[in-house]
């Protein structure tokens, strides 16, 4: 068996005396979706935060892609990496965050190329060529040169999507995209995102759409407190939760 | 009146109902009041105006005489100078204090504070006279390591005149009050903006640079576009230094000489008002670039919710 996309490894993290994530371990096999539920403040968005290295961990490792994230082992010690390291870390992690966080001052177009320019280097014209074809992928064509502010939520977080896979991402993470959206608008968003589980990528998407994580999900965790309480395939965690947490969360959510 | 009437013309094609309608006229509420006060001060305006004319005190052959003298034009360009070189680096200076006291370095964070502390907490003329007297409390200035024999050392005397004296004076003060304003401009920025582009992989500065200062410059420029305008009118100061080629000691001087300070007062006066206003008309057009995106996304944004109904 060829190693998992991503490895975590007892992950501790606390913020001041605030222990956030309680020894996490979990793997994603390569083409996998991995479902997290949960409720709010038990430290969702912190482990996909930790996962591309925008938040430091306390103790445990991650692996991606076989590579040490954020830091560098030296017998029983980790060494922060520098952040240029990191950053180039990065690159092959796409995020895609609750509020869109489109870059306000530029079009759809500029906002899928300027990482492909000013990080991966890549001439112009490919760059626009490559974006132009996410952009269609994500069916906003029509709006290559309207800016952030001019789109709907579901829209804006398409271009979101875009913008991230125009690194060529080998592992997306999605925290609670479709939640900031009005009702009617997170079918479109959700539909890009099965497509992009369809097409073979591997993700870690934190979700409160329960039909969804059911139907797209290739395992699901529940989380509280920051702590796994139960995981496994979504439709026996969702259908037959075993612990009594889970059922109380699922009762409340369904 | 013709339009006027051409329009009552079409009301009455119209049909009765519409001739009703043209019956009822609002009128606008008139203000007594305010027409009296606003005649009044143009009448007082204008008598001010007549009188200065052929005041005797104003000389105003005088002041046309020295208003295009090469000794105040060549003033004008030096004032402008000062303006310009000072502007330059203080705005340089003051994004890096902007971003000394946004640092999670402590050591940072408070030599940015302990600078704006000094150099807002004193008047900018005490410092010009300060720096005015470099020489006398540096006469060398060594390149070295502490206690071995300096590597290079200049005179200061030498090093630096009376006009570079005032630039650096003059630029250390406003650097203060420019790291107010960057501050507040990268302080406008979402976060979400930063962690999105890290997310992405660009270093610290690239997001700085290409995500984090455009934004910021719709809320930095309006105020830098005031120290300007404001910085070119402090210049006056630099006789503090003492620096005598400026717009205002320059007029002061060829006063001096003639016995007749009023209409060089008002040359002065007129050259600072001109490049005031030329200062204003570009920031007016500059503002008007860098809001560009946000200004443009509003209104097509307002526009294309009105077509879909929604307010
Ligand atoms: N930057 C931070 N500083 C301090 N506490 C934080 C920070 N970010 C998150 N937390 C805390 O960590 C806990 C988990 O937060 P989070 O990971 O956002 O939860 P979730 O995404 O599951 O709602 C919360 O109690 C929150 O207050
Ligand atoms: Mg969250």
């Amino acid at each position: 068996m060829s190693e998992p996309m991503v490895k975590i490894d007892s992950v501790y993290k606390k913020f001041g005396s605030n222990l956030v994530l309680n020894g996490i371990s979990v793997e994603v096999k390569r083409g996998e979706v991995l479902c997290i539920i949960g409720p709010s403040g038990s430290g969702k968005s912190t482990l996909l935060r930790c996962i591309n290295h925008l938040e430091t961990i306390s103790a445990g490792r991650i692996f991606v892609d076989a590579n040490l994230i954020g830091y560098r082992q030296s017998g029983e010690s980790l060494y922060e990496l520098h952040p240029r390291d990191a950053a180039k870390q990065r690159r092959e992690i796409g995020m895609v965050f609750q509020n869109f966080n489109l870059f306000a001052h530029l079009t759809v177009l500029e906002n899928v190329i300027q990482a492909p320019l000013t990080v991966g280097k890549v001439a112009r014209a490919l760059a626009i060529e490559e974006a132009k074809e996410l952009i269609a992928r994500v069916g906003l064509t029509a709006k290559l040169d309207s800016y952030p502010a001019e789109l709907s939520g579901g829209q804006q977080q398409r271009v979101a999507i875009a913008r991230a896979l125009a690194m060529k991402p080998k592992l997306m993470l999605f925290d609670e995209p479709t939640s900031a959206l009005d009702p009617e608008l997170v079918g479109e968003v959700l539909d890009v995102i099965r497509d992009l589980a369809d097409s073979g990528m591997t993700m870690i998407v934190v979700t409160h759409e329960i039909g969804f994580a059911r139907e797209v999900g290739d395992s699901l965790i529940f989380m509280d407190a920051g702590e796994i309480v139960e995981a496994g395939s979504p439709r026996d965690v969702l259908l037959s939760p075993q612990q009594a947490r889970t059922q109380e969360f699922l009762s409340k959510v369904l | 009146m013709a339009r006027k009437r051409f329009s009552q013309q079409k009301a009455s094609e119209q049909g009765p109902s519409v001739v009703v309608f043209a019956a009822i006229k609002a009128k606008k509420l008139r203000h007594p009041v305010r027409s009296i006060i606003a005649t009044a001060l143009i009448l007082i305006g204008l008598v001010v105006a007549v009188d200065a004319a052929f005041r005797p005190a104003y000389d105003w052959p005088a002041v046309a005489k020295y208003l295009f003298d090469h000794r105040v034009l060549e003033a004008l360009v030096n004032t402008v100078q000062l303006t310009i070189f000072s502007m330059l680096i203080a705005i340089v200076l003051g994004a890096l204090l902007a971003v000394m006291r946004l640092s999670e370095n402590g050591v940072l964070r408070n030599l940015a504070w302990l600078y704006l502390w000094i150099f807002r907490g004193t008047p900018v003329y005490v410092q010009l006279v300060f720096w005015g007297l470099l020489a006398v409390i540096y006469q060398n200035i060594s390149v070295g390591l502490p206690f071995a024999e300096p590597i290079f050392s200049w005179q200061t005397k030498a090093a630096l005149n009376a006009f570079v004296l005032a630039i650096i004076g003059l630029a250390l003060n406003e650097a203060a009050y420019m790291a107010e304003i960057v501050r507040a401009g990268l302080l406008s920025v979402d976060r979400g903006q930063e962690e999105a582009a890290t997310a992405l992989g660009m270093s610290w500065w690239q997001t700085i640079r290409t995500i984090i200062l455009p934004q910021a410059m719709k809320v930095i420029i309006p105020p830098t576009g005031n120290e300007i305008i404001s910085m070119l009118k402090t210049t006056s100061l630099v006789t503090a230094v003492p620096y005598s080629f400026d717009l205002y000691a320059r007029t002061h001087d060829i006063a001096a000489e003639t016995f007749n300070p009023i209409p060089l007062l008002i040359v002065a006066s007129f050259w600072y008002l001109a490049v005031t206003t030329l200062l204003m008309i570009a920031q007016h057009f500059i503002e008007k670039r860098f809001g560009r995106f946000e200004s443009y996304a509003k209104a097509k944004n307002s526009r294309y919710k009105r077509s879909r109904g929604v307010n």
